[in-house]
């Protein structure tokens, strides 16, 4: 599924990102509110997080994720907006709960990692 | 090349800015992104450690043409029993730490699996200092 096909499974809203990222096919995806789980992976492209802060963005870029889905109504600062497009890094706002919205992605064929 | 940097106390948003200079630093000279990874995640997990348990310190970068060498340094409570904090899931993190995604007990771990060199010095009342070596190939 593309990044774009996935936030309008999840009526979320695209914050930033490129056309060539929004149509980027996701394959995996991992989902955490911690942001020491998020150290420790080895790759994916894809985050779902109730987490909402700077350290959210800054957390991913170290770890190398491109893509960050925040669920539960949680919306992202333009502090954030702006560290997240200086590292080319997808945002998007969904309303949905996490386990809503891991498992619309896990029934449309996105795979854990572990 | 040598680069020192300021951890800044108490404020998270300081966390990473050092991390995130060495990042673009390493991908100018054109280091493999799987190298660069492991350099930042290491080097991020000690920023956050500083200013989540100590008040804040200094970063110091040296890269040479095969190697990274990074010192994180801070004049905090040091730690008492450094095997003990070197265990997964051993931390003593406040609660604004954990409210902040961390304090699992990972970072150490972590950066111990990230690194090819580390080295942990720590005496309690004086500081902590840690040592980290990447090697490029
Ligand atoms: N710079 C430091 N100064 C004082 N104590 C430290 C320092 N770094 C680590 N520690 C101690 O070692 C423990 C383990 O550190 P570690 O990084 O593994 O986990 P954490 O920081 O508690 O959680 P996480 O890294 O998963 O967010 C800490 O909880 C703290 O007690
Ligand atoms: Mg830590």
């Amino acid at each position: 599924m593309t990044v774009k096909e996935i936030a309008e499974l999840l009526e979320a809203k695209i914050v930033c990102g490129t056309e060539e990222q929004l149509t980027e096919d996701i394959k995996t995806a991992f989902a955490s509110d911690l942001m020491s789980d998020v150290l420790t992976l080895k790759q994916t492209p894809l985050l779902l997080t109730g987490l909402c802060n700077v350290q959210t963005i800054r957390t991913c870029e170290m770890a190398g994720l491109e893509i960050i889905i925040f669920v539960r109504k949680k919306k992202a600062t333009e502090e954030m907006i702006e560290l997240a497009q200086d590292n080319d890094m997808v945002l998007i706002e969904s309303d949905f709960s996490m386990f809503k919205a891991c498992g619309l992605l896990y029934a449309n064929d996105i795979k854990p990692l572990f | 090349m040598h680069f020192e940097y300021k951890v800044i106390e108490g404020d998270f948003v300081n966390a990473g800015i050092a991390s995130s200079s060495v990042k673009k630093t390493l991908k100018q000279l054109n280091i493999p992104p799987a190298i660069i990874k492991r350099v930042v995640v290491a080097l991020y997990e000690a920023e956050v450690n500083a200013i989540a348990h100590a008040c804040g310190g200094t970063v110091t970068a040296d890269i040479d043409s095969d190697k990274i060498r990074l010192v994180v340094a801070d004049k905090g409570p040091g730690i008492p029993d450094i095997d003990l904090a070197m265990q997964e899931g051993y931390s003593t993190a406040r609660p604004e730490v954990r409210d902040m995604g961390f304090g699992a007990g990972m970072g150490l771990p972590n950066i111990k699996n990230n690194v090819d060199k580390l080295n942990v010095q720590s005496t309690v009342g004086v500081g902590t200092t840690v040592e980290m070596e990447v090697n490029f190939n």
